[in-house]
């Protein structure tokens, strides 16, 4: 774990000019230290960024043959799904990467939120993933519209009217949006300019979050801090390598998923150009929205006076994601990993299954019923659950639960022969 | 009574430069958001998207009891040549018009009664209602029913069940003749 030693003269000359391999060195190298004991969950942040790299070299590709306008988008994608030289198979590469890239990051949330990954001093590298979490989400919703298919037109007219719910000044930021009466050309055009911009936007909050990440370095499965070097193992080669492997793992299904099923996370409406005068008999969203679509169609009844169930909706739906924001002041535990929360572990698992079931529930018609019972219903009360598991269990988990005693270090169930359970060494947890 | 630009103590001097430096904050703060304006108000919709606000409709083919859609401003217009049963029905309804989601009668809707005119966008979430076409569902109020959330529209195109908040709307049209609209 020394400082970096360059051999060659000219990368000496340029490093004294300009630092670039120390800092490099710093970030990813045998310079920068982190826990001895992160597990495979903690993969998922690599891959995040390798994904974003290939859905940026595959984006770039797409435009120059792309067409964002109404009467020519739907054809020029079947142009580069049949004419464009491998250009099915950028598409395939462009479309299956942003689900894979959903489920990277869907799994690095809850990593964060298994191992209490928010909590102090990690609370803005949280904030940071959570802009960047919504900066994707508005990226993948512009993008879906670009090759204007039914579900293009139609997704993008559904979630859109949405904002009509705002009080007094919704019918204008709807047209504002638009940039005409309805869904149309301009507003194709100003979604493939945004398309493009946004993945650069995250680039740059990526930046900070990885700044923030190396202000105190990676959170581990025990959730304690580091204590000194016997804690830590430099990141090369030891973490470069598990990446790598990783990498590789991730590579091999998503080869799988290109080439061999390229369309089973897609929606076959999709390949029918935009009708404006036909609505499909069923629109939904791509499947990483469903448990969003479930939380908006949830409200069927008016709040108080001003509140009427269309912006009930909205407000909920983007509510179950700024709630997150708060999460570091909702969870009063002073223990970050569920390993050594008894309630907690069982609680997180139980919204993990929430979330699938609203997503169950948004892939259905709200109308249509699961053994008599209206999928709506099964919406409002998971939705429920949902925002009760911030607002109410974790505040009390945080008097309530006991935690189980914490290893005094990292190394001391190591080093002290024993297994995990050395509970000798072990010091009990005192309740902040 | 300070005769230097920087008097030695605050007091007098302090005040004056908090002064300068709000004045100045609150004229940037202004000249930023005039700039940033224009950028905004290009998103808006452009004179030529406006400028095709007008259509003409020649409604001499559509019989009694049948329906065409136009296309005004990127929005479908249902043009409805409405039975006697239609109108008598819309008509009937009236009496218990303030009951209703979005209270309006029959009369305020039409032009002329047999010619119901309106935008055919679902005012909850913006579907295009089904009941235009001859075999299409029309819901339990036998105009227009919604296929993605289940709003019932009567035969006025009023909202009478489901998650809509308003009538569809009527464009602004006239006739300029018996057989034809101007929509716009
Ligand atoms: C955060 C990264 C990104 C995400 C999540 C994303 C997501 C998407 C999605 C979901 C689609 C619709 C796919 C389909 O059904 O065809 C799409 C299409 C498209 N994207 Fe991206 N994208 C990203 C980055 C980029 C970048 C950097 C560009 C470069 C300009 C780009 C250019 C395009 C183009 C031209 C299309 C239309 C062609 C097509 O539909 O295949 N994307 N994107
Ligand atoms: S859009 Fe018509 S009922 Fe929802």
């Amino acid at each position: 774990m020394s400082g970096l030693q360059l051999k060659n003269p000219v990368l000496r000359w340029i490093e004294y000019r300009l630092p670039i391999f120390s800092f490099l060195d710093h970030s990813l190298g045998s310079s920068y230290p982190s826990p001895r004991n992160l597990s495979y969950w903690w993969n998922f942040g690599s891959l995040a960024g390798i994904a974003l790299v290939i859905m940026i070299v595959s984006g770039i590709t797409l435009a120059m043959q792309y067409t964002p306008h109404v009467d020519y988008a739907f054809d020029s994608v079947q142009r580069i799904d049949r004419d464009v030289n491998f250009g099915w198979l950028i598409r395939d590469i462009h479309v299956n990467t942003s689900f894979f890239f959903f489920i990277v990051v869907y799994i690095h949330v809850f990593r964060g939120l298994y191992y209490g990954s928010y909590k102090a001093p990690r609370e803005l590298l949280w904030m940071l993933g959570l802009v960047i979490l919504i900066l994707m989400m508005a990226t993948a919703f512009m993008g879906y519209v670009l090759p204007w298919g039914q579900m293009s037109f139609w997704g993008a007219t559904v979630i859109t009217n949405f904002f009509t719910a705002i009080p007094i000044v919704g019918d204008s930021i709807t047209t504002w949006l638009w940039g005409g009466p309805a869904v149309d050309n301009a507003t194709l055009n100003r979604f493939f300019s945004l398309h493009y911009l946004f993945p650069f936007l995250i680039v740059g909050v990526v930046i900070l979050h990885i700044w923030a990440l190396h202000r105190f370095g990676s959170n581990n499965p025990l959730g304690i801090d580091t204590k000194g070097p016997q804690d830590s193992i430099p990141f090369h080669p030891y973490y470069t390598v598990k990446d790598l492997f990783g990498l590789g793992v991730f590579l091999t299904f998503l080869a799988l998923v290109i080439f061999f099923f390229p369309d089973s996370m897609g929606e076959p409406e999709n390949y029918i150009e935009a009708n404006p005068l036909s609505t499909p008999a069923h629109i939904v969203p791509e499947w990483y929205f469903l448990p969003f679509y479930a939380i908006l169609r949830a409200v069927t009844f008016d709040f108080l006076w001003i509140i009427d169930a269309k912006l009930g909706g909205v407000i909920l739906m983007f509510g179950s994601i700024i709630i997150l924001f708060f999460l570091p002041w909702l969870d009063r535990s002073p223990v970050r990993s569920s390993a050594f929360r008894p309630y907690h572990k069982w609680f997180f698992w139980i919204l993990v299954l929430d979330c699938f079931v609203l997503g169950w529930v948004g892939a259905n018609a709200p109308d249509a019923e699961f053994h008599g019972v209206p999928f709506v219903i099964i919406g409002q009360v998971a939705t429920a659950y949902y925002f009760a598991h911030f607002l109410v269990i974790l505040p009390l988990l945080g008097i309530f639960e006991r935690p189980k005693p914490l290893p005094a270090s990292i190394s001391e169930p190591v080093l002290s022969g024993g297994g995990m359970a050395a509970g000798a060494a072990a010091k009990p947890m005192e309740k902040a | 009574m300070a005769e230097t630009a920087n008097p030695p103590h605050g007091g007098e001097g302090e005040t004056r430069r908090d002064f300068l430096y709000l004045t100045a904050g609150f004229m940037s703060a202004v000249g930023a958001g005039i700039a940033v304006w224009p950028f905004l108000d290009s998103m808006n919709p452009s004179a030529d998207v406006l400028a095709l606000a007008e259509v003409e409709v020649d409604i001499s083919p559509i019989a009694e009891g049948q329906a065409v859609t136009v296309m005004w401003q990127g929005k479908p217009i249902f043009i409805r040549h409405r039975t006697k049963g239609e109108i008598e029905a819309a008509e009937a309804a009236d009496a218990d018009a303030a009951d209703m989601i979005d209270p309006e009668t029959d009369e305020a809707r039409v032009e002329k009664p047999e010619w119901l005119v309106m935008v055919g966008v679902c005012t909850h979430l913006g579907c295009v209602p089904k009941g235009q076409r001859a075999g299409d569902p029309r819901g339990e109020y036998g105009g227009w029913l919604c296929p993605c959330h289940g709003s019932h529209y009567d035969t006025s195109g009023r909202i009478r069940k489901g998650p809509a908040p308003k009538n569809l709307p009527v464009p602004p049209y006239v006739f300029l003749d018996d057989t034809t609209i101007k929509i716009g």
